[in-house]
């Protein structure tokens, strides 16, 4: 399984991801400029991600610009011929806008940029990202935007939950679905969603920056362990 | 001919719009009285260019749907105008 990280102007986690990918986790790992016309060297088998950052410095709605972007066609060709694409943070803004995932991103229900770890509980533990995460396992792992308050219009809620694609709701560290652990706003606390398919995932936190232990947190090493075991 | 489209953009009545929600909070604070609600969007004007208003309409239409507004978050409204 190899992987492209796609970078917009204004991506800011590429690097962090490509990282990861490659230096922790082995992963054959390139760059993909957003003005790429062509995914054609990636099949089925591999992955596209889209990083964190501020594409085209939010303008208009975050990921609303870079959706247009020349790539974008290709990796919506690319998921519907069912390879795996992972959107962070500005890149789950992204797969919204191009309507690869359902619902949107709203402004932080306090308007403010928040900058901090806080544990998720997961919800559908048999997806590519989530199958190495133990049942009841809460994790902690930071986010950092300003547009994280995930909402879907109620008539699409049931199929959200019915389909299985809620991945990761905000929660405190018992796993408790507290108010104030509800850090953005976000519907029912969601975090990150996949689509009906499966193959495409979006969500606010970055486990990149959670993935080695000389950075004191692990948690997010297991969504790239998941990944491991995704076509061996 | 020139067109001008002078397009509201707001975000649906449901959503909660945190900014609107804090300026009117503090308009009691700075002494302006009887606010009820405040709601904040954006305007977005745009020049163009096109043989008739038919086909200026036809555009701003379609800036509107496709990279304007997201329908899930927000509604448009604009006022077309020939100079």
């Amino acid at each position: 399984m190899k992987f492209g990280v796609v970078v917009f102007p204004g991506s800011n986690c590429d690097d962090d991801m490509v990282h990861v990918l490659g230096t922790v986790m082995g992963f054959d790992v390139v760059k993909i400029w957003h003005k790429e016309k062509s995914l054609d060297p990636y099949g089925p088998l591999d992955g596209i991600v889209l990083p964190g950052g501020f594409s085209y410095g939010d303008y208009l709605r975050s990921g609303a610009i870079a959706r247009f972007s020349d790539i974008m066609p290709e990796v919506v060709r690319f998921a519907n011929n069912g390879g795996l694409v992972w959107g962070i943070c500005n890149g789950f803004q992204i797969l919204c806008e191009a309507g690869l995932l359902p619902g949107v991103l709203l402004p932080n229900e306090d308007k403010k940029f928040i900058c901090k770890n806080v544990y998720l509980q997961t919800v559908n533990y048999n997806t590519a990202i989530t199958s190495s995460i133990a049942e009841g396992q809460i994790l902690k792992i930071p986010i950092a935007h300003a547009d994280g308050r995930y909402f879907i219009p109620e008539n699409e809620v049931n199929a959200l939950w019915d389909n299985e694609q809620v991945l990761f709701r905000y929660c405190d560290e018992n796993g408790q679905l507290t108010d104030e652990s509800n850090v953005n706003g976000s519907l029912y606390h969601i975090a990150g969603v996949c689509n009906k398919n499966k193959n495409v995932f979006g969500m606010m936190p970055h486990p990149e920056r959670a993935a080695e232990v000389a950075l004191g947190n692990t948690d997010g090493h297991l969504l790239f362990e998941a990944l491991l075991g995704v076509h061996s | 001919m020139k067109f001008i489209a002078e397009i509201d953009v707001m975000p649906h009545k449901e959503l909660l719009d945190p900014q609107g929600k804090t300026v009117g909070k503090n308009m009691d604070h700075i002494g302006i009285e009887g606010v009820k609600d405040v709601r904040i969007g954006k305007h977005i004007q745009m020049v163009l260019d096109c043989v008739d208003e038919a086909k200026a309409k036809e555009e701003v239409e379609k800036a509107c749907q496709k990279i304007l507004t997201n329908p899930i978050m927000e509604s448009y409204t604009y006022v077309l105008t020939s100079q």
